[in-house]
């Protein structure tokens, strides 16, 4: 547990409930990642917002990148397949299990939603099972 | 225009709390999810975090009839567990654990100009479009 940061941690986490409480109390929108992004795949005039959303994401980590005193260093040499393979089951995924860690684990949870808990409670026991058959079984990562 | 504009505020206040708290990093990530190796709690306070605000946020914001600009709130109506919640849910969290990315923290990487993200993002998108066609069959 050499890597254990509680504080940035609940405060990087305060700052994205603060986000999702502004975009519902005077948007009335779910911040839901996977539902803003599969939303663009037919987009109108009318899904501007999501753009700009996911926009502001970009903005948010590219101005954490140039101010931090201690910025992200990217991985380098992680199996481009699993990228290919996991990110697909990841769209189809949430697609199909109608949200992801931020709209079933913190917008769902924080409305109270047994489907939310439910949801939640599966997709992190799956992550980990994964983590440990492809780490510690297949010895596919590092 | 009034809400366009605070859907790009609130990103940039989300995408700053994912660098903050690292979930931008998958490997953090991976660690988190790592819990018979070098296990990083970390993420249950992002979690925790997060809940704290908008759990007591939600409270109040749901005491009014409509958000501040809009009609309505655009909320799901549905209650019941249901097989493709659970059955996508899975799959999300194989596909989480295999790249260490949900879609927040891959869209926000492109940020930091990773390739990684890249294909990540055109990797989901690709499973979004592959969900409707499962449905139309």
């Amino acid at each position: 547990m050499e890597n254990f940061t509680p504080i940035s941690a609940l405060l990087g986490g305060a700052l994205i409930g603060l986000s999702v409480s502004i975009l519902l109390l005077l948007n009335g929108r779910m911040a839901g990642i996977s539902g803003i992004m599969s939303g663009l795949i037919k987009p109108t005039k009318h899904h501007i917002w999501r753009f700009l959303f996911l926009g502001g994401l970009i903005i948010g980590a590219f101005i954490f990148q140039q101010l931090s005193p201690d910025p992200l260093v990217l991985r380098e040499n992680y199996p481009f397949s699993l990228i290919i393979i996991g990110g697909f089951l990841v769209g189809l995924g949430t697609k199909m299990g109608s949200g992801c860690t931020s709209g079933h684990g913190i917008c769902g949870i924080a409305n109270l939603s047994v489907r939310s808990i439910a949801a939640t409670i599966t997709f992190m026991l799956s992550g980990m099972l994964t983590v440990f058959i492809i780490k510690h079984i297949l010895g596919l990562t590092a | 225009m009034k809400t366009n504009l605070i859907a790009l505020i609130a990103g940039v206040i989300f995408g700053l709390g994912l660098a903050l708290s690292q979930m931008i990093n998958p490997d953090k990530v991976l660690n988190f999810l790592d819990v018979t190796g070098n296990w990083d709690p970390s993420l249950i306070f992002v979690m925790l975090g997060a809940l704290t605000v908008s759990t007591l946020s939600f409270r109040f914001i749901f005491k009014r009839d409509a958000p501040v600009f809009g009609a309505e709130f655009h909320i799901t109506k549905k209650t019941i567990i249901t097989k493709p919640l659970l059955i996508g849910s899975a799959l999300f969290g194989i596909g989480w654990g295999m790249t260490g990315y949900c879609p927040g923290p891959a869209v926000a990487s492109l940020g930091l100009f990773s390739l990684e993200g890249v294909v990540m993002v055109i990797a989901i998108y690709a499973g979004f479009i592959s969900h409707q066609w499962f449905d139309k069959q």
